[in-house]
C-alpha cells in the first residue's frame, strides 16, 4: 500500500461540511473532545492524520492533545476500517468457551489477523475486551449485530455468507 | 391476551428479530386484534429468543428457543386453541422454572415484563412514585435516611455504602453538583448493566432524579460504553419521555426541583470504570486516576460535588423509596442487605442474569440456579469480580454471597459477573488471561501497574510455553504485592488478584507445568498434542477432510494419523471425531 496523505486530504476536503456541524455543535463546550472524535469517526469511518490536526486548529487544541486521546481509547481508530467491521469477543466466558479457536477460524478464512483489513476493503478484524453477551460465547459483532453461541465452522460460514451478500449485490467491492 | 418477545441484546443476537416478524405475520394473516410488544431481557438467556403468551386472566406462558415453525405452533395451537405448546414451554405460573423461581428480583423488577419503550408500562408498574415522593414528601435528609436505614452499598463492586457518598455530597456546598451513573462496565463477563439499561431504563432514571433531589444536584450525566448501543438508544427514548411528562427538567412535578440529564459515550477504557477517571473521561481527557481525596462528593466533574454509582445501585433507590428501607433491609444478611444480580456466563448450564437474596450459597446459585456444568463435566472454578476478582474453587462453594465472605476467598464480589470453569479450564491460562487484559488497560500512569503488570503475564506466558522455572511462583507472589502497593487506583492494585487466587487454590497446576511441563487441563497449547488412536480409528476421514492445515492422512477405512510437525493444536480433529470412535486424544 502507498502513502496515504492524498487520500486522507481528500477525505478532510469531502467531508468538510459534516465535520464542520460536529465543531459548531460542541465549539465552546468545555471537555467535549471525546464526544467530537466520535463523532468524526462515524462520519470518516476513522480518525485520518490531516483531519486531526484541522480539528486542532478549529478547536484551539493542541494536535498532540487531540493524538493522545484518540490513542488512548480503544475505540478510537487511526487507519480505514472495511464495509464490515467484525469484531471477536474477548470476554472471560468467550476465552473459555474457545474464542481463540474462532479467531484462527475466521482469520485463516479472510487471510488478515486482527487489526487488518482484507485488500479488497471488505472486512476489518479486530478483538474487544467484552461485547457483554456472554450467555451466547464466544460472541462475534459484525456492524453492530451479534453472532453466538459460535463454532469456527459456523463463524466462517456466517463471513463467507456476508461476503457472498456483498459480491452479488455488485458494484460496491473494489 | 397479548404477547410479549424479549429484545435484549442476547433476544435479538438469538433471532428474536425474525420472531417478531413471524409473530407479526401470523397476527396479520389470521386477522387477529392482538398486540405484540418488546419487552428487555427476563435473564433466561440460555432460552432465547423467548415469547410470551399472557391469557385473558394474566397467565403467563413462556416459551424458549422459539423458531419461526413455534410461531406457527403457538398461534395453531394456544392463541386459537387455548392449548400450551408443550414443546417449547420453559415456565407458566403454575409451573415455574428453577431458574426463575429462585430469584428475588427488585433490581430487575419490570426486565422481561414491561416494554422499555414505554414510560406508561413502567408507571403501571408503580414507577416514578418514588420520585414523585422524594420531590412532595421528603426532605433530602430524609432520603438520606431512608438509603442508610436500607443499608444500600455500591453494586459496582467496592461495595462503599451509599448514604456515605450522598451524605458527603450534600454537605459539601457548591451552587452546582453532578448525579453521575457509571454504566461503563468493563469487567469482561459481566452484562447486568446493559440488561438493565436495555429493559428497564427508567428506573435508572428515577434513581438518579432521586439521588439529584437528595444531594442538591440539577444535572445527571449518564457515562456508558460506546459497545452498548441498544442501552443507548432505550434511555434516549426514556430520557425524552420521562422529559414530556415532566418527570425530568425544570418544575419536575410542578415543584421548584430541576433535574435533568445527558448521556455520555464512552470510548473503550476498562479504567474509566474507576471513579476520578471517570471524571477524567467526562471532561474530555485521557482517562487516567488521580490520588483521592480530594473523593468526588469534594470535586469531582469540573471541581464540583459529584456523586457517582452504579447503574444497578440507582435500580434499587426507587424501589427503597416506595417500599421502605425495612423491606429491602429484611433480605440479605446485616451487612450486605437487599439482593444482587449476577452475570452467569461460561461452562454453565443455564446461563443468564439472575438476581439473588445476599448470603445464599455460591453452590445454590451455580448449581440450581444455573443448573450445573455444561456437558456434566466436573466444576473447577466460579471466578467472580472480573480482572480484579479470583478465581473461587469447588471447596468453598459453600461461601455466601455478601461483599465480606467473597472478599475473604480472595476473589471480590465486583460488579456481578460470574464465569463458571469446568475441569478443560487451565487456571494458569485464566490468570494469563486477566494479566493480559489489565496490562493492555493498565492506564500507564503508575510504573508498578504499567511495567508490573507486563513482567508477571511474561512469567506466566513462559509458564503457559513449558518453560516455567523454579522459583517462579515466589516471584510472581513477591510481584503481586509489589504492583497492589505501587499502585494509585483499583486497576493496578487489584490487577494480581486473579494470579494471586489461582496460586493460593491451584497451586499444583502451576507446579505441573513448571516441573512436569504438562497442563493438566490440555489447554496450553505448547504443552499438548494430538494423537489419533490407530486401535479405534475406523478411517472414516472426517478429520483429515476437516484439518484446517491438512496435516492428517491416511488411506480410506484404515487408520489415519497426525503429522506433528504442521500440526497447529487447533482440536479440530477431536471435535469432529464420530463419538462412537473416539480415536482422537490428547496428551
Amino acid at each position: 500500500m502507498g502513502c496515504s496523505c492524498q487520500h486522507e486530504q481528500t477525505l478532510l476536503d469531502d467531508k468538510k461540511e459534516l465535520l464542520e456541524d460536529v465543531i459548531s455543535a460542541y465549539k465552546g463546550k468545555a471537555g467535549s473532545l471525546v464526544a467530537v472524535l466520535q463523532d468524526v469517526q462515524g462520519i470518516c469511518g476513522y480518525l485520518p492524520q490531516p483531519v486531526m490536526r484541522w480539528l486542532g486548529k478549529e478547536l484551539g487544541i493542541k494536535p498532540a492533545k487531540i493524538y493522545g486521546v484518540a490513542t488512548f481509547y480503544t475505540q478510537f481508530r487511526l487507519t480505514p476500517v472495511g464495509k464490515y467491521l467484525i469484531m471477536l469477543c474477548q470476554g472471560t466466558a468467550c476465552h473459555v468457551n474457545g474464542a481463540e479457536r474462532i479467531e484462527t477460524a475466521v482469520s485463516r478464512e479472510l487471510k488478515i489477523s486482527s487489526g487488518e483489513t482484507t485488500d479488497d476493503g471488505v472486512f476489518t478484524l479486530d478483538t474487544v475486551a467484552c461485547l457483554g453477551c456472554c450467555s451466547l460465547a464466544p460472541v462475534m459483532m459484525i456492524n453492530g449485530r451479534a453472532y453466538g453461541p459460535l463454532t469456527p465452522d459456523g463463524a466462517v460460514k456466517i463471513v463467507k455468507d456476508i461476503y457472498k451478500k456483498e459480491t452479488q449485490s455488485g458494484g460496491e467491492v473494489q | 391476551m397479548k404477547l410479549r418477545i424479549g429484545f435484549g441484546s442476547c433476544g435479538i443476537a438469538a433471532g428474536a428479530l425474525d420472531i417478531k416478524k413471524s409473530v407479526e405475520e401470523e397476527i396479520l394473516r389470521r386477522g387477529l386484534d392482538l398486540d405484540a410488544e418488546i419487552t428487555g431481557c427476563v435473564g433466561m438467556c440460555h432460552n432465547e429468543p423467548l415469547l410470551d403468551v399472557l391469557d385473558d386472566s394474566g397467565n403467563v406462558y413462556t416459551y424458549g428457543k422459539v423458531t419461526t415453525d413455534a410461531v406457527k405452533l403457538i398461534f395453531d395451537r394456544q392463541i386459537e386453541g387455548n392449548q400450551p405448546v408443550e414443546e417449547y414451554l420453559v415456565a407458566t405460573a403454575e409451573r415455574p422454572n428453577d431458574f426463575l423461581s429462585g430469584q428475588v428480583r427488585l433490581a430487575l423488577r419490570n426486565c422481561g415484563v414491561i416494554n422499555p419503550e414505554k414510560i406508561d408500562d413502567y408507571m403501571d408498574q408503580g414507577g416514578y412514585k418514588a420520585l414523585h415522593q422524594a420531590v412532595a414528601e421528603m426532605s433530602a435528609q430524609e432520603i438520606i435516611a431512608q438509603i442508610k436505614e436500607s443499608g444500600l452499598r455500591g453494586r459496582g463492586g467496592a461495595g462503599f455504602p451509599t448514604w456515605f457518598k450522598w451524605q458527603a455530597a450534600l454537605q459539601n456546598r457548591s451552587d452546582v453538583k453532578y448525579v453521575v451513573c457509571n454504566a461503563d462496565e468493563g469487567d469482561p463477563g459481566a452484562f447486568m448493566d446493559r440488561s438493565l439499561l436495555e429493559g428497564d431504563p427508567h428506573s435508572v432514571l428515577e434513581g438518579m432524579a432521586i439521588a439529584g433531589r437528595a444531594i442538591g444536584a440539577a444535572i445527571g450525566i449518564i457515562y456508558v460504553r460506546a459497545e452498548y448501543p441498544l442501552a443507548i438508544k432505550r434511555l434516549e427514548i426514556a430520557i425524552e419521555q420521562a422529559r414530556e411528562r415532566k418527570l425530568l427538567g425544570k418544575g419536575i412535578l410542578d415543584s421548584k426541583f430541576n433535574f435533568d440529564i445527558l448521556i455520555k459515550k464512552g470510548a473503550g477504557a476498562f479504567v474509566c470504570g474507576e471513579e476520578t477517571a471517570l471524571i477524567a473521561s467526562l471532561e474530555g481527557e485521557r482517562g487516567m486516576p488521580r490520588l483521592k481525596p480530594p473523593f468526588p462528593a469534594q470535586s469531582g466533574y469540573w471541581g464540583r460535588p459529584t456523586n457517582i454509582n452504579n447503574v444497578e445501585t440507582y435500580a434499587n433507590v426507587p424501589w427503597i423509596i416506595s417500599q421502605g428501607a425495612g423491606e429491602f433491609n429484611s433480605m440479605g444478611t446485616d451487612k450486605s442487605p437487599g439482593t444482587k444480580v449476577f452475570a452467569l456466563a461460561g461452562k454453565i448450564k443455564r446461563g443468564g442474569l439472575v438476581e439473588v437474596p445476599m448470603g445464599i450459597p455460591l453452590r445454590q446459585v451455580i448449581f440450581k440456579l444455573g443448573d450445573g456444568i455444561k456437558n456434566d463435566r466436573r466444576f473447577k472454578a466460579v471466578q467472580m469480580g472480573g480482572p480484579s476478582g479470583g478465581c473461587i474453587p469447588e471447596q468453598l462453594l459453600d461461601t455466601p454471597v455478601d461483599y465480606d465472605s467473597i472478599t475473604r476467598t480472595g476473589a471480590i464480589m465486583g460488579s456481578g459477573g460470574m464465569v463458571v470453569m469446568d475441569e478443560t479450564t487451565c487456571m494458569v491460562d485464566v490468570a494469563r488471561f486477566f494479566l493480559d487484559f489489565t496490562r493492555k488497560e493498565s492506564c500507564g500512569k503508575c510504573v508498578q501497574c504499567r511495567i508490573g503488570t507486563k513482567r508477571m503475564l511474561e512469567i506466566l506466558e513462559r509458564i503457559c510455553r513449558g518453560e516455567g522455572r523454579e522459583g517462579d511462583i515466589e516471584l510472581l507472589q513477591s510481584m503481586a504485592v509489589k504492583v497492589k502497593e505501587g499502585s494509585l487506583c483499583g486497576l493496578g492494585q487489584s490487577a494480581p488478584n486473579p494470579v494471586l487466587t489461582t496460586i493460593r487454590y491451584f497451586r499444583d497446576e502451576y507446579e505441573a507445568h513448571i516441573r512436569d511441563k504438562k497442563c493438566p487441563a490440555r489447554q496450553c497449547k505448547a504443552l499438548i498434542s494430538y494423537h489419533i488412536d490407530p486401535e479405534l480409528c475406523r478411517g472414516c476421514g472426517r478429520c483429515a477432510r476437516k484439518c484446517p492445515v491438512g496435516c492428517i492422512s491416511g488411506e480410506k477405512k484404515k487408520p489415519h494419523a497426525i503429522d506433528p510437525e504442521r500440526c497447529i493444536k487447533c482440536g479440530t480433529c477431536l471435535e469432529v471425531c464420530p463419538p462412537k470412535y473416539h480415536a482422537v486424544f490428547v496428551e
